[in-house]
């Protein structure tokens, strides 16, 4: 099977922010979790990636930002070119990666700490101290990611206060106000509930006119609502990429539409 | 294969026995229509428009079922074509229906006064009309794409035989004026047959799209399908 699968390049922008490149990963060094993945990821569109349970979809996604250098025994094979350089290669520093490449995980995650000081955050880690340019920061980070208007009179409240969603939607504003350039997303309204998840889903709308985003999610409409291309992944091997609307009307590979119709996973 | 919720299959297969039994309720109201007016059979008719009120119900029946599983099931994939298909084809089924009447109400206006001619097109437009529909249909259940194909391309018979009843009729109009109120009468049941054959091809268009995902609608059935 070719599995080297890319996308139909969308005719109006037709870039690419991210190339995977014949990716194997390994766990515990022998235990294969992806096996010879290469996909591009457009600029400024939502990307899914979807699938069942230990596909691999999580993995990949921590592969983009290095976040699965933190976990001992693993090894990586292949390529990440982001922009055209390789995240891998040597001395590269993962901090400036991370600002560049910036997460949000399924269960928000705010610093015990005022929801101002949680945007702040970011910025100040790398050196910044104007407090005006920082306020900045922070209320456009937050209108982003549409919380300015609930949260703008308790700022030096602690982020701990605030709802589930919105402590999520906080999470995306930490993200954004280190201007990163791709937003990756790991279940980001699995624990949510509707009205919440829906205003993620529109955050991500706006969001991505700016940022290139990719979105791991189990919820199948959430990934056919909010995404332009979805990737489905299975035992580790990514089966089909295409745009969003033909994988959820007429995939080509049987799995994905076994997948899709609650067949197999 | 089925699904994993064993339920959906269920509600699938009672969707696709409930499409083939309005289609059984069409075919027949159609196949009634057509005899009522070779065999002048008045109280065929009379039935025939009586019994509209069946597919009447009976599409509203399965559209709100459609409704109900696109709101509750939210189907993807061969699911959404299959149910989005369904939606279609009791659409097109029921205006066959009206289609039926309206060929039973011109037989009784038509019983009126004395035949105007043998009938010798009409009954193989009938013929050609009832198969495609069943051809239709069966297509629709054993997703047939070969023979979805087929009901688009008899389609061009039906087409000749209305244009060809349609410069007869019109030389009886041209040579006796008092036949033009028959003439007219018999040129709307060829149409209606016409028009039949219409939603036939129709339904054969769903099939394709419902199996290969491919929208060939207002395209030339002869072209070669487009990869």
């Amino acid at each position: 099977m070719d599995i080297s699968i890319t996308a139909p390049m969308d005719a109006t922008t037709g870039e690419v922010a991210v190339n995977v490149r014949r990716l194997n990963f390994y766990y515990n060094h022998s235990h294969q979790a992806l096996y010879d993945i290469s996909m591009d990821i457009h600029r400024k569109k939502v990307t899914a990636f979807i699938g069942p349970s230990g596909c691999g979809k999580s993995t990949l996604l921590r592969c983009l930002n290095r976040m699965n250098d933190v976990i001992l025994n693993t090894r990586i094979e292949g390529d990440i070119l982001i922009n055209g350089s390789d995240i891998y290669k040597e001395g590269v520093r993962l901090e400036a990666l991370r600002k560049r490449v910036g997460m949000v995980f399924q269960r928000s995650n705010p610093f015990p700490m005022a929801i101002f000081d949680n945007i702040a955050f970011g910025p100040r880690m790398r050196g910044m101290k104007d407090k005006a340019f920082l306020a900045e920061i922070v209320e456009r980070s937050l209108k982003q990611a549409d919380l300015w208007k609930e949260v703008k009179d308790r700022l030096g409240k602690s982020a701990l206060d605030l709802s589930g969603g919105q402590q999520q939607r906080l999470c995306i504003a930490r993200t954004l106000a280190n201007d990163p350039e791709i937003i990756l997303m790991d279940e980001p309204a699995s624990a949510l509930d509707p009205i919440s998840t829906a205003k993620i889903e529109e955050t991500i709308q706006v969001l991505k006119e700016q940022y290139t985003i990719v979105i791991v999610t189990h919820n199948l409409q959430q990934a056919a609502r909010c995404s332009d291309y979805t990737a489905f992944f299975y035992m580790g091997k990514l089966l089909e990429m295409d745009m969003t609307g033909k994988i959820f009307q007429k995939p080509s590979v049987k799995d994905t539409e076994d997948y899709i119709t609650g067949k197999f996973g | 294969m089925p699904h994993y919720d064993k339920h959906f299959d269920k509600e699938l297969q009672t969707l696709k026995e409930d499409v083939l039994r309005l289609g059984g309720i069409v075919e027949e109201q159609v196949s009634n229509a057509i005899a009522s007016l070779m065999n002048h059979n008045i109280e065929l008719a009379n039935q025939t428009i009586a019994r509209d009120h069946l597919v009447n119900k009976t599409e509203v029946e399965i559209d709100e079922m459609c409704i109900d599983l696109l709101a509750r099931r939210q189907p993807m994939g061969a699911d959404l074509r299959f149910v989005t298909t369904a939606i279609k084809i009791v659409d097109n089924l029921e205006r066959m229906g009206d289609m039926a009447v309206n060929i039973s109400e011109r037989v009784l206006e038509l019983a009126a006064e004395p035949q105007l001619k043998a009938y010798l097109d009409i009954p193989r437009m009938g013929e050609y009309c009832t198969s495609m529909l069943k051809n239709a249909l069966d297509a629709f259940v054993t997703s047939n794409t070969a023979l979805a194909q087929q009901v688009r391309l008899e389609d061009d018979q039906v087409d000749a035989l209305t244009h060809q009843i349609f410069r007869e009729l019109l030389s009886y109009m041209m040579e006796d004026p008092h036949t033009i109120a028959r003439a007219t009468r018999i040129m709307f049941i060829a149409k209606y047959i016409e028009r039949i054959a219409d939603h036939s091809t129709n339904i054969a268009e769903m099939v394709i799209y419902m199996v290969e995902g491919r929208i060939v609608r207002h395209t030339e059935p002869h072209m070669p399908p487009a990869k």
